[in-house]
């Protein structure tokens, strides 16, 4: 056990850097393997079991996450039961691998942000799984879906609570699977199976980042763990401070979904629903925050980089919204909200110790809201056949109450309207962003009221106005097994609030991100906070009067519209960019390489055999069959032998 | 009494060769013989292993010494040390898989199955010979005679152009013989010189080989080498060779003949020659990462599934290469357990598309769709092994090659900033290949594709389940390479690089 | 004695065997002109033998016949195998060992 829990480095900017000094594991809390082992257990149970357990394989499947959130619970009593400073610890688990000066344990790390972490995906997971029980009931391949979930909870605890940015690696790249995996779970669509090989491949550009940030620091440090990086990190110059804060924000924006390396979201949408709310909502798509906020004792030492998350936060978070505004997909709508959302968080994160605790969270009560207001979708299109065109939806309220009552917590959570959750979490991050400087705060509230105008959109279109139902459409209140988990989240979207009551989410995350910082504002907060809230419901106003107040909304998109509609429905031209840039060039090379190849290189091997064959064919042909001419060549032979001998003796 | 495991491992599949081609030709006995055999030879490899090897201990060890051609200096000398035991366990661990799969084979060649199964073991005990070998004479006569069982194997059993590819294979692996073989006689004379011919490695090593001499003949294997490996630019033999050859065959080729070419690399190029290494090694790095960035480029655009891997190879071995040159710890130990990972992940691979191509009589990969909703276990498999090959965390392959790219990140930035794009590229050609076979509409021949059955789902078992421990328990191989890769690189003479902005003790409790 | 004309006569033997070997196409006389050159190296040999007083041409010399009868065997018996199976003894017609 340490005294030195909490350290603080001092640093000209007035930043911090908090190293990381876990003490090991003891009592409860050494059961901390449990939380990733369970889930891990399922996944091997149900992926290799095959078919013979399918009839209770997703009851198990549901009941690891739930095991798992049960030991997180235990260890969150524990460590809330601690002094701030004992509450990072430490779990070894065995050598990873070890060469030369670089060695990489396996072992998790268990302190007051991972904890948050392991509370939100174990518990938002469970919800999930157990709506999965009733959404996939009658798909053929349940259990093969609750076993890639229960890979993706694996995935996502070993991302959060890796001591060593290896073992986040390992996370990363196997939530990137996981996601892979169930995008493209009904893979016989060709649209799934794309959308699902796309989301890897952008990843996987992220993940260079990521690579060269583990390279660059043990070449620097000769270790890659929280606690030896963190440890050196005021010693190392300020070049390589930036260069590992713009790497690892290479990573975040591949998982996350940022600007540039967005494209891939709004196609993950393939999915089933539950996936679209946990991965592509709650948990996964955030794990660039994480990672973000857990590299903080890096970030403190580059303001350069920190500018770059802040800018890139800013930028996706008003594209985000503006797709947002375009899609007629009701879950492309939400997943464009989603990116804005992270955003958002990112811009937060940017700022620095000002803002790490609000990012987080904002990060939370995310979660709640729209992984409630994902699965309502999902309820939604559960009762319409699989519709997901908001054009046809309309005037759903009457017929599924539950499903409306919950999504409007969402939906005004989201659109930060007090008391709800998200009130408390935006509030904060625009008035941290305004702190940070006038443009961020100014783009922050800009995009609060982008936010209102869409999702009230999605409100209007989907669960007001008239009826626009296909025929043999009969919508239906979900069973039960499905509106209960909405329950539970809209309940979490109202209150959770309540997190930040007294400043506790910003103590209790303080030996991580080290104590907030004050910042100045020009106005009180509590001005900025109504002007705010006059935006948001500006945008909310807007929005009726565009959809609501008994317009009736056209079957089909129109086709005659200004071009920001155009650009917006096309996704600001990511993708056609994208292909411009990367694809077609890479195509090209790709047949300029074949072409090389084959004629050039392998050209170069078989010419030089069809020189050899000729040139023996040409000489074959002195081989006449005819003795005499044999013998005239040995005569000759033998002359131009005895000339030359005597050339040789006679000068 | 020592037991000479080393040749009892390597005689056995050899005598067994012998006595498969003196069996009746009953179709039946003899894949049973031969799998008997190799079982055989594995528990006797991994036995030897166990009771007389030392891991902690640097050096050769097994060894055994005997008086072979005195005039010339050359000895029938056997040892291994970490690298050469992972590879002869490779050898050992893939030959059982490769003539389970290869069951039927056999049936439908040039010459009866009893000749398949003979080369196959002949090719184990020349195989476990070269690895084994501690004198650079034995090693070439070895080296040279792999050629021989592979050469019949592609011929005699392969598809249709099988000749064409087994000529073209056998014509260019002599060429970079032939340089070799001059090689090898200037090492005579370089021997002979220093106070009488040896061929022995460890008196070799102790020679002081003047600058231009040492960098003549460091060429002569290093072409022979890369031409066996294969990098750009003497690849173009291995596509045509795996599109022509059996799985099976694909197998022994490249994963385990083609490792002599960089397994050779570490042991003689650096071993025999560190001055003409270091001299060589910025040209070798970037000839590496082009194979890399190359070989994955041109997988992405294959259309024949086994040239396709064919390709990645050439990509793979660039990092094996690229981790070999750049004369680092992390690098040397990557290399060697992506040399062990890589016969695993590809073997997996290669065997799986057999069995697919085997169902359908097609390996275009434009011919196939959909096949995951008739045959899951299939495609999981098949996904399972791509994956290893895309190096995703978690199975074996990451762990070398984050080991390669951090050894590489040390000694050139440059060489691995594009290098790790190879990392992206792979992504691309497996995805693509999985998602055109596997995922989208089921192509009507592809929905009664049948699933895999018991004997491939026990073929393909080990290699999995080793890609997925291997990839948490690495350090089970890299406490064996460990030893091994730093006496080589004390041998190069190169100082281990050191942390800019190193982590004291007392930082970190 | 001088060397010299022996000399001269084992070069006019030889030349003679020579052009007989070239110009001639029935086998037998191109085979007896072998033989007249074998015989014209054997008295070379013989002369330098004597010349230099060693018997080392000598015994050399005893080499040549025994290669030469050697090769009147095996040489006859694949003439009159030539001849038996195409009724021709002309060495321009047995060519087909060619490319």
């Amino acid at each position: 056990m340490s005294q030195l829990a909490v350290r603080v480095i001092p640093l000209a900017s007035g930043e911090v850097g908090v190293p990381v000094v876990p003490a090991e594991a003891d009592g409860l809390l050494s059961l901390v393997w449990l939380v990733v082992a369970l889930p891990a257990l399922g996944a091997a149970v149900l992926l290799l079991g095959g078919r013979r357990t399918d009839p209770w394989g997703h009851l198990f499947g549901c009941a690891m996450p739930i095991g798992s959130f049960v030991v997180g619970l235990a260890a969150f009593a524990q460590l809330l039961g601690r002094d701030a400073e004992e509450r990072q610890v430490r779990q070894a688990l065995w050598t990873w691998l070890e060469v030369g000066d670089w060695q990489a344990e396996f072992a998790l790390l268990l302190d007051p942000l991972s904890m948050l972490f392991v509370l939100l995906i174990c518990g938002v997971g469970s919800l999930i799984h157990v709506y999965s029980v009733g959404y996939m009931a009658h798909d053929a391949n349940r259990r093969r879906f609750f076993g890639q979930l229960n890979l993706f909870v694996t995935a996502m605890l070993v991302l959060v609570l890796a001591d060593d940015y290896l073992g986040v690696f390992l996370g990363w790249e196997g939530v990137g699977l996981a996601s892979y995996l169930l995008i493209g779970f009904w893979a016989h669509k060709d649209s799934a199976a794309t959308a699902a090989k796309k989301a890897f491949i952008v990843n996987r550009v992220g993940d260079l980042g990521m690579s060269l940030a583990v390279m660059l620091m043990v070449a620097t440090f000769g270790t890659s763990s929280f606690a030896g990086v963190s440890a050196a990190m005021p010693d190392a110059s300020e070049g390589t401070a930036t260069a590992l804060g713009l790497l690892l924000l290479l990573a975040a924006c591949g998982k996350s979904a940022q600007v540039p390396l967005q494209s891939w979201l709004l196609d993950a949408m393939e999915g089933p629903t539950p996936v679209s709310a946990l991965i592509h909502a709650a948990t996964m798509v955030t794990a660039g925050v994480y990672l973000v906020v857990r590299s903080s004792f890096v970030y403190a030492f580059t303001p350069t980089a920190e500018t770059a998350v802040v800018v890139v936060g800013l930028v996706t978070l008003l594209v985000g919204a503006i797709i947002g505004c375009a899609k007629d997909d009701i879950k492309k709508a939400l997943a464009g909200s989603t990116m804005s959302q992270i955003g958002y968080m990112m811009l937060a994160a940017g700022i620095g110790p000002a803002g790490y605790a609000f990012a987080i969270f904002h990060l939370l009560t995310h979660g709640f809201f729209k992984a409630g207001m994902f699965l309502g979708a999902g309820s939604v299109m559960h009762a319409t056949d699989d519709d997901v065109d908001m054009r046809h939806y309309g005037a759903l309220r009457t017929a599924m109450p539950v499903t409306f009552a919950t999504f409007a917590v969402g939906y005004l959570a989201i659109i930060g309207f007090p008391p709800f959750s998200g009130f408390f979490s935006k509030d904060r991050i625009i008035e941290a962003a305004f702190g940070e400087g006038w443009i961020y705060g100014t783009g922050a509230l800009i995009g609060a009221g982008i936010t209102a105008f869409y999702m009230t959109r999605v409100m209007l279109l989907t669960f007001l106005g008239s009826k626009r139902w296909r025929d043999g459409v009969h919508p239906h209140e979900s069973p039960r097994v499905m509106t209960t988990p909405l329950i539970v989240l809209a309940v979490l979207s109202l209150v959770g609030g309540v997190l930040i009551l007294g400043g506790w989410i910003t103590g209790w995350l303080e030996p991580v991100t080290g104590p907030e910082e004050p910042h100045d504002l020009f106005v009180s907060p509590l001005v900025l906070t109504g002007i705010i809230t006059l935006v948001v419901l500006g945008g909310v106003a807007i929005g009726w009067f565009t959809y609501g107040a008994g317009r009736t909304i056209a079957d089909y998109p129109p086709a005659n519209v200004r071009f920001a509609t155009r650009a917006a429905r096309a996704d600001l031209f990511g993708d056609a960019l994208n292909e411009a840039v990367f694809m077609r060039p890479g195509q090209q090379l790709t047949k300029a390489l074949l072409f090389v190849d084959d004629k050039i290189v392998d050209g170069f091997v078989n010419g030089l055999a069809a020189l050899v064959g000729g040139s023996s064919g040409a000489a074959r042909r002195a081989q006449t069959g005819f003795v005499r001419t044999y013998a005239l060549t040995m005569l000759g032979g033998a002359l131009i032998t005895v000339v030359a001998t005597l050339a040789v003796t006679l000068t | 009494m020592t037991v000479p495991w080393l040749t009892i491992t390597a005689v056995l599949p050899l005598l067994g060769a012998v006595a498969l081609a003196l069996l009746p030709r009953r179709a039946a006995l003899a894949p049973k013989a031969a799998l008997g055999l190799s079982v055989l030879a594995l528990v006797v490899g991994v036995a030897g292993a166990l009771t007389d090897y030392d891991p902690d201990a640097s050096g050769f060890q097994l060894e055994e010494q005997h008086e072979w051609i005195p005039s010339l200096g050359a000895w029938y000398s056997l040892g291994v040390d970490g690298i050469g035991l992972t590879l002869v366990l490779l050898t050992l661990v893939l030959t059982p898989v490769v003539i389970l799969a290869s069951w039927h084979d056999g049936d439908t060649g040039r010459w009866s199955s009893n000749a398949f199964f003979a080369w196959m073991l002949a090719l184990e005990g020349l195989a476990v010979g070269v690895f084994a070998a501690t004198d650079v004479f034995l090693f070439y006569v070895l080296f040279e005679a792999t050629l021989i069982p592979i050469y019949f194997l592609i011929g005699g059993f392969g598809g249709v152009r099988r000749s064409y590819a087994a000529v073209k294979f056998l014509l260019v692996s002599l060429f970079g013989g032939l340089l070799m073989l001059a090689s090898v006689v200037g090492l005579y004379t370089v021997s002979n010189g220093a106070g009488g011919p040896t061929y022995l490695l460890e008196d070799l090593a102790r020679i002081d080989i003047d600058q231009t001499t040492g960098r003549l003949l460091f060429l002569g294997f290093f072409i022979a080498f890369a031409v066996k490996a294969p990098m750009f630019p003497v690849h173009t033999w291995l596509p045509d060779a795996a599109q022509a050859a059996t799985p099976g065959t694909s197998v022994m080729l490249v994963s385990v003949l083609d490792k002599i070419g960089t397994f050779g690399m570490i042991r003689f190029c650096l071993g025999l020659f560190p001055e003409a290494s270091q001299w060589a090694s910025p040209v070798v790095i970037v000839l590496a990462v082009v194979s890399v960035l190359y070989g994955a480029i041109l997988a992405i655009g294959q259309d024949d599934m086994r040239r396709l891997i064919a390709y990645t190879s050439v990509s793979h071995f660039g990092f094996i290469v690229l981790g070999i040159f750049v004369l680092t710890p992390q690098g040397g130990a990557g290399s060697t357990l992506y040399m062990f990972n890589h016969g695993l992940s590809t073997a997996a691979l290669f065997l799986v598309t057999g069995m697919l191509i085997q169902r359908h009589r097609s390996a275009l990969i434009s011919d196939y769709g959909g096949v995951q909703k008739a045959a899951p276990v299939l495609a999981g498999m098949f996904l399972v092994a791509g994956l290893s090959s895309l190096s995703l965390p978690g199975l074996s392959p990451f762990v070398s090659e984050i080991l390669v790219l951090v050894g590489t990140f040390r000694e050139s930035v440059v060489a691995a900033v594009f290098a790790v794009l190879g990392m992206v590229l792979a992504a691309l050609y497996i995805l693509i290949m999985y998602q055109r076979t596997m995922n989208g509409p089921a192509r009507a021949s592809a929905a009664t594709t049948p699933d895999l059955g018991l004997r491939e789902r026990l073929v393909l078992s080990p290699l999995l389940v080793l890609i997925v421990l291997l990839g948490f328990f690495p350090q089970l191989l890299l406490d064996v390479i460990n030893p091994a890769v730093e006496a080589t690189l004390d041998q190069v003479g190169v100082s281990d690089p050191t942390p800019d902005v190193p982590v004291t003790a007392e930082e970190v409790p | 004695m001088n060397t010299d004309h022996y000399l001269t006569l084992s070069a006019l033997l030889f030349t003679i065997g020579a052009v007989g070997v070239l110009v001639r196409r029935n086998a037998i006389v191109v085979f007896m002109c072998v033989e007249l050159m074998l015989n014209a190296s054997n008295l070379a040999l013989v002369s330098f033998s004597r010349a230099h007083g060693q018997l080392d041409g000598q015994v050399a010399a005893f080499f040549v016949m025994v290669v030469a009868a050697a090769e009147v065997v095996v040489g006859l018996a694949i003439i009159v195998a030539i001849f038996r199976s195409r009724r021709s003894a002309s060495v321009d017609d047995a060519s087909l060992l060619k490319y």
